[in-house]
């Protein structure tokens, strides 16, 4: 809300010498944060001074135009006292008249510099200038004429135009729509700015009693509209301008100068924050009801557009249908226009959620609807339609038509009881009894105690009091926030991290040791990014959760694997000339598992077990991923060697590092997923448990994203890893007897598994194997195709005595041994 | 057979003669001194005390000799041989110091070379700061409670007292997820783990909620259609406003400095009633001379969240009784506050990817 502050001070005294900072830091500390304090002149520097015309002589010119050189006395502004020679294209003022000179050295707004310059064959030595380069409004149609006793030429005009106005811009939380009103920030500053005094209620005013002589209104739902009051007056002059404190102050309010009478209703919503409709009276035929529409019903709002109502719209109707769509937007069969002398004046009540529903559905914003759709206090009606009557007589020439129609009444105030010390009890500050029912008096509610007990009426412009707690932050924001004491509070013994979380920060610290940066990317994923994926038509990864509204069309579902995304980031970062790439990130993923719908319970009790269990059934199943993507160089060259490139094995050892650090080894086998390569992709089991996959990606992935040959990725379930996470770990022995080494080299088939071999040989060995690496895989003609040979370096030890070759012997036989009938292993010369 | 030659005059052996002994000695001794190196050191080892050298062949002769002479003899050239040791040991440790000396020096590398033969991986910094501020919560006794992302409408809205017709449920904020009668959305902000909370444990409550949260926010500088809320809430009895300070307050401490604090400013959420807007003191200004702050734009104070008392009204749909308990809430962005912390002023390099961003944080913010 932006207020002018002599506005707000046109209804409230503060004590003498009260800064704007400092009346702004109160209402700041209250409640009604201060977001800018804004002075519409700001913008402008230099001389702006009164001047006097004396003299306009018309100088045609060559390009058809009439130009006037003018002379004007400018006082001593000029610092000569001569007149002040200028030249003006406008033409709406006369010798004699006063108006409004920038001098040279002067900066108008948009850094409008004006200085001494030859024009039209005249040295034009400032500006005359109209509202519109003063930053005042759009009305260029001609300068400025001041009102002939505005002041002496040469006097600084800026307190004359308004242009010294503070406007202090306050932030209005929805609850506190009262202050979306000059009325309710004075009442507020009359509470809070220690020393202010002497409310004056702009909606306190003695209103003509209603009678039957006004327009007829019928309300049919009185829910919907409570209230209706109804005024008209005749004789009004659609050309009256409006005066220039109403076009300053609603200009200043943010909102723009239309012409009298809409101008008018709008001055008066911002004075009493009660929004106002007003019809071209001639305009309405018959009766004015108030009902809800009839499901399809057509109007044309003021806007130009045509909307179809639903059942749920208020509308204002007469003998025609709908005239106005009640509280939101009026219709443009009856809008005030350039000929209207007849105006009839709404002020209405409206119910707030009926307000919002509508709005939101015709998708309107507007002033009226934002305050109506808040709550305003429903008994001012009948005051801010006189307020408006008074102003259209006295600006607008108009006369005010006998009879007053008032429909309805406004609904009683619910009483909020609360036990005196909950003030207290809430804030930890010690609050008296006497402080609580001061200050909520000083609010505006009616306060009675009965014992330990606190009964209070909210003003009517308070509809959001409505719970003791909402009379206790009224209690404790006066008292003041700032007078909290601070209080750690003592909580039990806890448990620290879960194991989960503990894990799941291991797991980072595991990869970031290894070398992987971690990234964030949103969950966001399109059909093209899965496609890209090459994912096959029936993959489960393409069974996704949409979004009715997503930002991007492109991206319109919760991803079901973190892969696209992290190829893309990977794939950004080579293109800004990375070399070397490795990116990892840990998120949820959204798989749908259900159709239920997710019931909307009650707010009046716990819901049942089984309702929480419907409720939570209804979500999608949410596992963390892990996923990683590396490209370029694993390891750079540098002056000890030549690098590495990153190659399958990086991606499955990230992963099984992060298993190692859970305690646990993987099982890897082959396997075809998208996007790996087909011959280069191993899936990550833990028994039975699928963990994910990793391996190189496909040529084709690559390519699509921009990603060196031989990138490879990976994508694990964490949740399933940390599930299966070893806790408690029994301490190791080893045995203090020498070790026994010997090397067996293997010739497979090439479709062999490296960890078929090393299974067999492992089980074969028994238990004198201590260790076993593969230390070799060496192909070679003398082999013949489609041949390899796997060398295993074994170790062997005994717990209880120094082995004998014989044993080793035997113990590596037994293992080639099974190798051999396992695999079809072959044992080298 | 011969008896022992008795008249064997042990003098006349020439190689255990006196004089032949002190010269094989000084021999081997002068040839220790002269040897320049180990390799050198260790010819003369074998010339000199090696079986064939003239001290070792002496010494086979003391056998020949009567016992009445042997013991001399045995003297004279265990005195040479010992002698001829000692240089040994004593050169050996001077030619090993000089060797060690000149193999330390020989062997001196460029010790400014590059050494990064290895990536340097890096955590993402808001990861870091939700660690750092959960760390901060534990220390306190508190726990850590966590919830889903796409979460239920009902414990999104409904139960923190965001009745159907309240702003924030408009399409403009929050994304829903189809079809819309399924009331699944994507979490508006942190709340609903503490309604999860409420609903599976019983008081007294001390948890703290970092998550990913989403608003239909278009990505701009300082926006971002998904961000990072920290959702506090404690319930417990006697709980007050002023618990809520002192939390807050020590929170503030720990994150931006010693003696850094908060202020509240009475504002509105549905949840919480009292409500309040925190402000963190600026810990860069810390309110001094503010008006040159570049950090909090002259106010001294730094917008960092919001805060309440349970709304009795939560507590009642999370089957909490507020008769009983009281409690209170608060939320605050942690990408933001990480942006202030660490004066980062457009926060799209948080979700953009760039490994230059997060590997400049290593694993420490």
């Amino acid at each position: 809300m932006l207020a002018p502050k002599s506005w707000i001070l046109e209804h409230v005294d503060v004590p003498e010498g009260t800064s704007t900072d400092e009346l702004t830091a109160r209402l700041t500390l209250t409640g009604l944060k201060l977001e800018a304090i804004e002075s519409a002149g700001a913008d402008i520097s230099g001389p702006l001074v009164v001047g006097r015309v004396l003299t306009k002589e018309p100088e045609p010119q060559k390009n058809g135009k009439t130009i006037n050189w003018c002379t004007v006395d400018v006082g001593d502004a000029n610092g000569t006292g001569e007149p002040q020679g200028i030249v003006c294209g406008a033409h709406n003022f006369e010798p004699g008249d006063l108006v409004v000179v920038v001098l040279p050295g002067g900066v108008l707004p948009g850094g409008f510099e004006i200085s001494a310059r030859k024009t039209y064959g005249h040295v034009s030595a400032g500006m005359i200038c109209s509202a519109r380069e003063l930053g005042l409004g759009e009305d260029h149609d001609g300068i400025i004429v001041l009102p002939a006793d505005a002041g002496e030429p040469g006097q600084d005009v800026r307190g004359i135009l308004g242009l010294d106005e503070e406007v202090i811009e306050l932030e209005v939380n929805p609850d506190r729509a009262y202050a979306l009103s000059i009325r309710g920030i004075a009442r507020e500053v009359a509470v809070s700015v220690p020393g202010a005094t002497g409310f004056r209620d702009p909606a306190l005013r003695d209103t003509p009693p209603a009678d039957d002589q006004g327009h007829p209104v019928r309300l049919e739902d009185t829910t919907g509209c409570p209230v209706f009051v109804a005024r008209t007056v005749s004789g009004f002059d659609p050309t009256a301008p409006t005066p220039d404190f109403i076009a300053q102050r609603i200009t200043a309010a943010g909102m723009r100068p239309i012409s009298l009478a809409v101008d008018v209703t709008n001055y008066v919503m911002l004075e009493t924050g009660r929004p106002i409709h007003g019809y071209d009276a001639d305009k309405v035929q018959g009766a004015i009801v108030v009902r809800r529409a009839s499901e399809g019903e057509q109007l044309t709002t003021l806007d130009g557009t045509r909307r179809t109502l639903t059942a749920e719209d208020l509308v204002v109707c007469d003998d025609s249908g709908p005239i106005g769509l009640g509280g939101v937007m009026g219709g443009e069969s009856t809008e005030i226009s350039a000929t209207t002398t007849r105006v009839l004046v709404e002020s209405a009540h409206w119910d707030a959620v009926s307000m919002f529903r509508t709005g939101r559905r015709h998708k309107i914003t507007s002033e009226a609807g934002k305050r109506n759709e808040r709550g305003v206090d429903p008994t001012i009606c009948e005051a801010a339609a006189d307020r408006v009557v008074e102003l259209l007589t006295t600006y607008g020439g108009a006369s005010a038509e006998p009879g007053v129609t008032v429909v309805g009444e406004a609904p009683a105030m619910p009483t909020v009881t609360m036990a005196l010390d909950l003030p207290a009890r809430v804030s930890g500050l010690p609050i008296e009894p006497a402080t609580t029912v001061a200050y909520l008096e000083a609010v505006g509610c009616t306060v009675s105690v009965d014992g330990e007990t606190l009964t209070a009426t909210p003003p009517p412009w308070r509809p959001d009091v409505t719970d003791p707690y909402d009379l206790v932050e009224e209690v404790v924001r006066l008292v003041g926030y700032d007078t909290i004491p601070s209080v750690l509070p003592a909580a039990p013994g806890g448990r620290g991290l879960t194991r989960a979380q503990q894990l799941r920060r291991r797991i980072g610290r595991t990869l970031a040791g290894a070398g992987w940066v971690e990234v964030v990317d949103f969950p966001f994923v399109g059909e093209a990014d899965l496609d890209a994926l090459g994912l096959e038509a029936d993959d489960p990864r393409r069974t996704v959760l949409r979004l009715s509204n997503p930002l991007s069309s492109e991206a319109p579902a919760m991803t079901t694997t973190l892969l696209p995304a992290l190829l893309r980031t990977a794939g950004r970062n080579v293109g800004l000339g990375a070399s070397s790439v490795a990116v990892f990130e840990t998120a949820t993923v959204t798989l749908p598992r259900s159709s239920e719908a997710a019931p909307i319970l009650p707010v009046d009790r716990r819901p049942t077990d089984a309702e929480l269990d419907a409720l939570v059934k209804a979500l999608p199943d949410q596992p963390l991923h892990l996923g990683l993507v590396a490209a370029g160089e694993a390891d750079p060259a540098g002056w000890w060697g030549p690098g590495r490139p990153v190659e399958w094995s990086d991606a499955v050892d990230a992963v099984r590092a992060v298993a190692d650090a859970l305690g646990l080894e993987l099982d890897v086998r082959p396997a075809t997923l998208a996007p790996w390569h087909p011959g280069r992709c191993a899936e990550l089991r833990l028994g039975d448990a699928l963990v994910g996959h990793a391996g190189e990606l496909h040529p084709r992935v690559c390519t699509t994203f921009g990603l060196p040959a031989r990138s490879v990725a990976a994508e694990v379930d964490l949740d399933v890893l940390i599930q299966h996470a070893v806790h408690l770990r029994p301490a190791p022995t080893f045995s203090t007897f020498p070790a026994a080494k010997e090397d067996v080299a293997l010739v497979v088939e090439e479709s062999v598994e490296a960890a078929a071999v090393e299974a067999a040989l492992r089980e074969g060995a028994g238990e004198l194997l201590e260790s076993i690496r593969l230390f070799d895989v060496y192909r070679s003609e003398q082999l013949g195709e489609g041949r390899k040979s796997l060398a295993f370096a074994l170790r062997f030890r005994a717990p209880d005595r120094t082995l004998t070759d014989e044993d080793t012997t035997a113990a590596r036989e037994a293992a080639v041994a099974l190798a051999a009938e396992r695999t079809g292993a072959v044992q080298r010369a | 057979m011969s008896g022992p030659n008795s008249e064997y005059d042990p003098v006349e052996v020439t190689p255990l003669q006196a004089e032949h002994v002190a010269a094989a000695r000084d021999e081997a001794i002068a040839a220790i001194a002269a040897a320049a190196d180990l390799e050198a050191l260790k010819q003369v080892r074998i010339a000199h005390t090696g079986d064939r050298s003239p001290l070792a062949l002496a010494n086979r002769e003391i056998g020949a000799l009567p016992p009445q002479a042997r013991k001399e003899a045995g003297q004279r050239i265990g005195q040479a041989r010992g002698a001829v040791n000692q240089a040994l040991a004593a050169r050996q440790e001077v030619l090993e110091a000089e060797h060690e000396e000149r193999m330390l020096v020989e062997e001196t590398v460029d010790v400014t070379l590059p050494t990064d033969r290895r990536r340097r991986g890096g955590r993402h910094p808001i990861t870091l700061q939700s660690e750092l501020i959960a760390d901060i919560f534990v220390a306190m006794g508190w726990e850590i409670a966590e919830g889903p992302v796409v979460e239920a409408e009902w414990l999104n809205f409904d139960a923190l007292n965001l009745g159907p017709d309240h702003p924030a449920r408009t399409m403009q904020d929050t994304f829903w997820t189809e079809p819309a009668e399924r009331h699944v959305v994507l979490r508006t902000q942190t709340s609903p783990v503490q309604a999860r909370t409420m609903l599976t444990r019983t008081p007294p409550i001390y948890v703290a909620c970092p998550g990913r949260v989403f608003r239909t926010d278009e990505y701009d500088a300082t926006h971002s259609p998904m961000f990072h809320q920290v959702e506090g809430l404690v319930v417990d009895e006697g709980i007050t406003m002023a618990h809520l300070k002192g939390s807050l307050d020590h929170l503030a401490s720990q994150l931006f400095g010693a003696g850094i604090d908060t202020r509240f400013r009475p504002s509105y959420f549905p949840f919480t009633e009292p409500s309040a807007e925190v402000d963190v003191r600026c810990f860069v200004c810390r309110g001094v001379d503010a008006d040159s702050c570049r950090t909090c734009r002259g106010e001294g104070w730094i917008e960092w969240g919001g805060c309440g008392v349970v709304n009795p009204r939560v507590l009642v749909a999370c089957g909490v009784d507020p008769e009983r308990y009281s409690g209170f809430a608060f939320g605050m962005g942690i990408d933001r506050s990480f942006m202030f912390r660490h004066n980062l002023e457009d926060l799209r390099p948080l979700f953009e990817g760039d490994v230059r961003f997060s590997a400049a944080f290593g694993t420490e913010i």
